[in-house]
């Protein structure tokens, strides 16, 4: 019976690694897919946009809002 | 009903503390304590004069700027404060004389030290990095910030916290761990103040009217995140007395000087980067009047960041205790860590293509652009030096300071005062600011004071690194320590002088925002003069 640090050190350092490393090439080929252009380009164009005040609420969010407000 | 129970809280606090000054064991706990019976003090009458009035109701279709405005104005004290600080201490090097005996154990060096690091990164930078996410999460999320007035607590919790460390410092409260000095009831209360800026940041972005988070607040919630993280476990102490500042470290040898480092290396990449990343990836774009170069590569960026930089920290243990596979694992990804910090550097600069000819009218988008190059600057030295030969000799010299510096006072010294110089027209609704000729006077005396800085630290740190390592024919040393000193008085001198022409720059641009404020011309379409929507 193995102590936890070397079980731990040997899980880390193969399977821990290697799904560290998957996970982080997922994330950079996720970022360059195809067609990611024009909604990477509308994000981008965020700060642009509801400089000097919040974003007007629709309907839907105005009703649970008051519903808020109402139960304090 | 809540108000009651603030009061309750507030009161119980107060008198708690009360009772704890009177059975404090030293100083510093004693100077706490009646801080801390102060604030509450202040605060519970605040809240009692607002108990079962009438309120003005809030509006949801206001930005909450007062906390913002509230940060930045600290940010420029605290930034003339510990460059005051630094310039002073560079000066203590220079000439000990300046370390007087009548101040002794108060205001020699080595309480004065962390005085300045702890000024200049966790007050300037602190309150830089609050008022950019407090600002930045409400114009990228396009609603107010969540939780009320908890975003006023965190705003004045953590200037109790900057006075708290301050006067710890230099009452000779300290745990002796670089960047981490407060001692524990310090330490508990950053922890609380932490969790509730966590929960303002997070609670706006849960809230968002956008249905993507902007890059910047990706860096802004990994900066608050990680900075949690890492002071609950570098500062894993045990108090000796509930009624003493004093406290004991859970770990201990190579274990603590590893989790120090991880900490220490972390805050820079953390707090330094990521943080000041979130500012430039919103206000560069801002300033330049265009979207970011390339969003595919600052999202690259952010991943590239945070899976490389938690790494970084054992190079700053080479030749020590620690296994050499761990010191060798560090360097490995501080270099790694080169890429992805020339990518965002040249994310941020590439922003201004089709754009360059506003730098010829544009000193604060100079500004900007300069912290940018410092990033990239720094980012390129900082992976060198981490190479385990380089290390050996830059290590414990001034190199190591002169590093830092152009990293803290090019890169986030410049970007801060591009983002100051940006938020006070706008959250004062003024036209412009007061004057540009100070801001280029402030631009061109902050980079002739890094350059004198950085140069200088060259110089005496290689110099130094040669003069310990030099053996005579028989292998015995050349220098003694007290050689290098000597040796390295001129440099000193020179460092100084570029500490006093920064902090200039920064007394030139306090009086510049106070004039914007006071004097400048009111914008034309101000956000209060439209009607609601």
């Amino acid at each position: 019976m193995e102590d936890t640090y070397t079980i731990l050190q040997i899980i880390a350092r193969s399977w821990g690694a290697l799904f560290m490393l998957v996970v982080f090439l997922g994330v950079i080929v996720f970022t360059l897919r195809p067609g990611s252009r024009r909604l990477h380009s509308d994000i981008a164009n965020i700060p642009f946009r509801h400089d000097d005040r919040p974003a007007p609420e629709d309907a839907a969010q105005a009703k649970t809002r008051q519903f808020k407000e109402a139960r304090q | 009903m809540l108000d009651y129970v603030k009061l309750l809280i507030l009161g119980l606090v107060a008198v708690g503390a009360a009772i704890a000054a009177n059975y404090a064991r030293d100083a510093a706990y004693l100077v706490h304590a009646l801080l801390i019976m102060g604030a509450a003090a202040i605060t519970f009458v605040v809240v009692l004069r607002q108990t079962d009035e009438r309120r003005k109701p809030v509006s949801a279709n206001e930005y909450m700027d007062g906390p913002v405005k509230a940060a930045a104005i600290a940010t420029a004290f605290w930034g003339v404060v510990g460059f005051l600080a630094g310039t002073f201490i560079a000066f203590q090097l220079a000439y000990p004389v300046l370390n007087f005996d009548w101040a002794q154990g108060y205001l020699n060096f080595g309480r004065l030290r962390p005085l300045h690091t702890s000024a200049v990164i966790f007050a300037f930078g602190g309150n830089a990095l609050i008022a950019a996410s407090f600002y930045i999460v409400q114009r990228t999320s396009a609603v107010r910030l969540w939780g009320g007035n908890t975003a006023w607590f965190v705003f004045w919790g953590y200037q109790l916290f900057i006075v708290m460390a301050a006067t710890g410092y230099l009452l000779g409260s300290t745990q002796g761990l670089e960047y981490a000095e407060p001692e524990w009831l310090t330490d508990l209360w950053l922890t609380i103040v932490w969790v509730a800026f966590l929960a303002v940041f997070m609670g706006t972005l849960l809230n968002r009217k956008e249905p993507h988070i902007y890059v910047a607040n990706w860096f802004l919630l990994s900066f608050i995140v990680t900075v949690a993280m890492l002071h609950v476990v570098n500062n894993l102490q045990v108090p000796v007395s509930l009624f003493g500042s004093r406290s004991v470290p859970v770990m201990a040898g190579v274990q603590s000087a590893m989790t120090q480092w991880w900490y220490g290396h972390n805050a820079v990449g953390f707090f330094l980067t990521a943080g000041f990343l979130g500012m430039m990836y919103y206000f560069i774009p801002k300033q330049a009047e265009r979207p970011v170069y390339s969003y595919k590569l600052s999202i690259i960026h952010f991943w590239a960041l945070i899976f490389l930089y938690i790494w970084a920290g054992p190079h700053h243990l080479h030749y020590t205790a620690l296994p050499d596979w761990a010191s060798t694992l560090g360097m490995v990804f501080s270099i790694v860590l080169w890429m992805p910090s020339w990518g965002g550097m040249i994310n941020g600069l590439m922003t201004l293509s089709g754009a360059w000819d506003k730098l010829r009218t544009d000193p604060v988008l100079r500004m900007m652009v300069t912290s940018v190059a410092f990033y990239g600057m720094s980012t390129f030295e900082g992976p060198m030096m981490s190479i385990r030969a380089v290390n050996s000799l830059s290590h414990y010299t001034d190199w190591t300071i002169g590093h830092v510096h152009s990293g803290a006072l090019g890169w986030n010294g410049m970007i801060t005062f591009g983002m100051l110089y940006y938020l006070f027209p706008k959250l004062w609704n003024k036209e412009r600011l007061y004057s540009l000729r100070a801001v280029s006077w402030h631009y061109w005396l902050a980079t002739i004071g890094i350059v004198l800085y950085a140069a200088s630290m060259w110089v005496t740190g290689i110099m130094e690194g040669l003069m310990w390592r030099e053996v005579d024919a028989q292998g015995f040393l050349v220098n003694s320590f007290a050689d290098t000193v000597a040796a390295k008085f001129p440099m000193y001198v020179v460092r100084g002088l570029g500490g006093v022409l920064y902090l200039a720059g920064a007394l030139i641009m306090a009086w510049n925002l106070y004039m914007t404020v006071r004097k400048a011309a009111v914008r034309r379409d101000a956000a209060f003069a439209t009607p609601a929507e």
